[in-house]
C-alpha cells in the first residue's frame, strides 16, 4: 500500500516535471519560429497570393460569427450596465462605458477568441495533418522552408486581419449597444452617440489595435508551432489542435494584461 | 555515393539503428528489406538529412550529411529526391502544381521552361490525364507517380523510395518497378529502395540488404538473397511463421 502511494506520488511529480519541460520547450520553439517568420517576412510580397488567401479565410469566412458576437457583446454590455445606471437616471453614460470597454479590452479579446476557435484551430489541424502525412518533410526535401511557405503567410494574414476585425467589432458592438440603449434604456441615438464619440479616445483605440496585432501574430505562431510539432497521426493532430487553442487562449489573457499594464499601469 | 559509418539512432528508448555501416555505389539500385519497424524508413530519413544520428557519420557524394547547417543541408538535398510512402503531395494543389512546385519556389527556370519540364515528366509517368486533379481524387499509384515526377523535375543524382509498391495492385507495382529500372538505365541515378515486397526487391535491386535489429545481417545480389543460408533472411523472404524471427 505504502509502495503504491509512493509510486503514485513519484509519477505525479514526474508528470508535472515532464509537462513543465514540454511547456518551456514549446515556448522556446514558438519564439524561434516567430523569429524565423520575421526573417522570412521579407518574402511577403512574393507570397502575397497566399497571404490574401489566408486573409480571406481569417476575415471573410469568420465574418458572420464575428458580426453576431460583436453585436451581442455590445448589447449585453449595454443592458447590464444600463440597468445598473437607470435607477440613478445615468443611463446615457452607457455609451461612454460601451466604447471604453470595447476599444480597450473587449473588442480585441472577443475577436481573438473567435479567431482562435475558427482560424487558429484550423491552422494547427491543417499544418498538423501535413506534418504527420510527411508533406512538411517533402517540402524540406525540396529545400522549401515550411516557415516561408506555410507559417509566414498565416502569421502576416492574421496580424493584418485581427486589427481589422477588431475595428469591425468596435463598430458593431457600439451599434448593438445603441439598439439596447434606445429600445430598453430610453436613450436616443443622438445622445448615445454623443457619449460614444466623447469617450472614443485615441490612446484606447491604438492600444486595443496594438493588442489585436500582437494577438494575431501570437495566435497564428502558436497554432502553426503546434501543427509543426504534431506526431502520432490523427491522435497527434487532435492533440496539437487542442493545445493550440488552450495555449493561445491563455496567452491572449496573459499578454493582454501586460499590454494593459504597460500603457495604463503605474 | 552514400556511406553509413557506425550510425546509431535511438528513438523512444529503442536502438533503431545499431552501429550501422554500409556503402552504396554511384548508379546502383540498393534495396533495403526488413520487417516493419526495423528502421528502414529511419535509414532513408538519415540519408535525406531528415533525422540526425545519435552517433556515427553519413556521407552523401563524399560530403557529410549529419551535423551540418541548414543551408549546407539544403545544398546537399539538391542532389537527393525522396518518394514518400504516401506520396506526400501538397493536398490543396493539383497534380500539375505539385510537380511544378520545386521549380516555381526556387525560380529555377522561366515559366515556359517550367511548363515544358512538367509536361515532359507527366508524359514520362503517364500523369497527363490527372494534371488538374487534387491529390485526394487520385489513386495511390498515381500519387506515387506524381511524387516521383515532382522529384524528377529537379534532376536528382540520388532517389530514395519509401515502400514504392505498398498498397498497389500487381500491375501498378510492375509499372513502378519498370520506372525505377528505366531511370537507372537512362539517367544512371543512384536509387535506394526500402520495401518488404520481395518481388519488387528482386526486380529492381542490384544489391539487397536485410536490416534486422538495427544492423544489416546480409547484403548480396538478388540471387544471393534468394538462395541464402541465413535462417533469418530465409524466414523473412519466405514469409514463414517458423524460424528465428520472433513473430509476436
Amino acid at each position: 500500500m505504502v509502495e503504491k502511494i509512493k509510486h503514485t506520488v513519484i509519477n505525479f511529480i514526474s508528470d508535472i516535471g515532464t509537462n513543465t519541460l514540454n511547456i518551456i520547450a514549446m515556448m522556446g520553439y514558438c519564439m524561434l519560429l516567430f523569429l524565423e517568420v520575421v526573417y522570412y517576412s521579407k518574402a511577403a510580397f512574393e507570397k502575397r497570393r497566399e497571404i490574401l488567401k489566408q486573409m480571406y479565410y481569417a476575415g471573410v469566412k469568420t465574418f458572420i460569427v464575428v458580426s453576431i458576437v460583436a453585436l451581442f457583446t455590445g448589447m449585453i454590455l449595454a443592458l447590464q450596465t444600463g440597468l445598473e445606471l437607470k435607477p440613478y437616471q445615468q443611463q446615457a453614460l452607457v455609451g461612454n462605458i460601451i466604447i471604453a470597454t470595447l476599444t480597450r479590452e473587449m473588442a480585441p479579446f472577443v475577436t481573438s477568441i473567435i479567431l482562435i476557435a475558427a482560424v487558429g484551430s484550423t491552422m494547427a489541424a491543417e499544418i498538423g495533418t501535413m506534418t504527420v502525412s510527411e508533406e512538411i518533410d517533402a517540402l524540406e526535401m525540396m529545400a522549401i522552408s515550411p516557415v516561408k511557405f506555410l507559417v509566414m503567410p498565416r502569421v502576416v494574414a492574421l496580424a493584418i486581419m485581427l486589427p481589422i476585425a477588431t475595428i469591425y467589432t468596435n463598430l458593431l458592438g457600439s451599434i448593438g449597444g445603441g439598439i439596447v440603449a434606445y429600445f430598453q434604456l430610453d436613450v436616443s441615438f443622438d445622445v448615445y452617440y454623443t457619449h460614444v464619440l466623447g469617450s472614443l479616445h485615441f490612446k484606447a483605440t491604438y492600444v486595443g489595435l496594438l493588442k489585436a496585432f500582437v494577438f494575431g501574430m501570437m495566435v497564428s505562431t502558436i497554432s502553426c508551432a503546434n501543427g509543426l510539432r504534431a506526431t502520432n497521426g490523427a491522435l497527434g493532430v487532435g492533440k496539437a489542435t487542442r493545445n493550440s487553442v488552450v495555449s493561445s487562449f491563455l496567452m491572449v489573457l496573459i499578454v493582454g494584461y501586460y499590454i494593459t499594464a504597460l500603457f495604463y499601469g503605474k | 555515393m552514400i556511406e553509413f559509418r557506425n550510425v546509431t539512432k535511438i528513438l523512444s528508448g529503442t536502438k533503431v539503428l545499431n552501429n550501422l555501416s554500409f556503402k552504396i555505389e554511384k548508379g546502383e539500385t540498393f534495396v533495403i528489406i526488413g520487417r516493419s519497424g526495423t528502421g528502414k524508413t529511419v535509414t532513408l530519413k538519415h540519408i535525406a538529412g531528415l533525422l540526425e544520428p545519435d552517433n556515427g557519420q553519413i556521407l552523401v557524394d563524399g560530403e557529410q550529411m549529419n551535423g551540418i547547417s541548414k543551408s549546407q543541408r539544403d545544398r546537399l538535398r539538391e542532389k537527393i529526391g525522396f518518394v514518400f510512402q504516401s506520396g506526400a503531395l501538397i493536398n490543396w494543389m493539383t497534380v500539375e502544381e505539385n510537380i511544378a512546385l520545386p521549380l516555381l519556389e526556387h525560380k529555377l527556370y522561366p515559366p515556359d521552361e517550367i511548363k515544358r519540364i512538367v509536361e515532359e515528366k507527366m508524359d514520362l509517368l503517364q500523369l497527363t490525364s490527372a494534371r488538374d486533379k487534387m491529390p485526394a481524387e487520385i489513386s495511390g499509384g498515381m500519387k506515387k507517380r506524381a511524387s516521383l515526377a515532382r522529384v524528377l523535375v529537379r534532376n536528382p543524382q540520388i532517389i530514395l523510395y519509401d515502400e514504392p509498391t505498398s498498397g498497389l495492385d500487381p500491375v501498378m507495382s510492375s509499372l513502378i518497378n519498370t520506372i525505377i529500372n528505366q531511370l537507372k538505365k537512362d539517367y544512371t541515378i543512384t536509387q535506394v529502395v526500402v520495401t518488404h515486397d520481395m518481388d519488387s526487391a528482386y526486380a529492381v535491386g542490384d544489391r539487397i540488404a536485410m536490416l534486422y535489429d538495427g544492423k544489416i545481417i546480409q547484403c548480396d545480389e538478388p540471387d544471393g538473397i534468394r538462395n541464402t543460408d541465413n535462417p533469418i533472411v530465409r524466414q523473412f523472404i519466405s514469409g514463414s511463421l517458423k524460424g528465428p524471427i520472433d513473430v509476436l
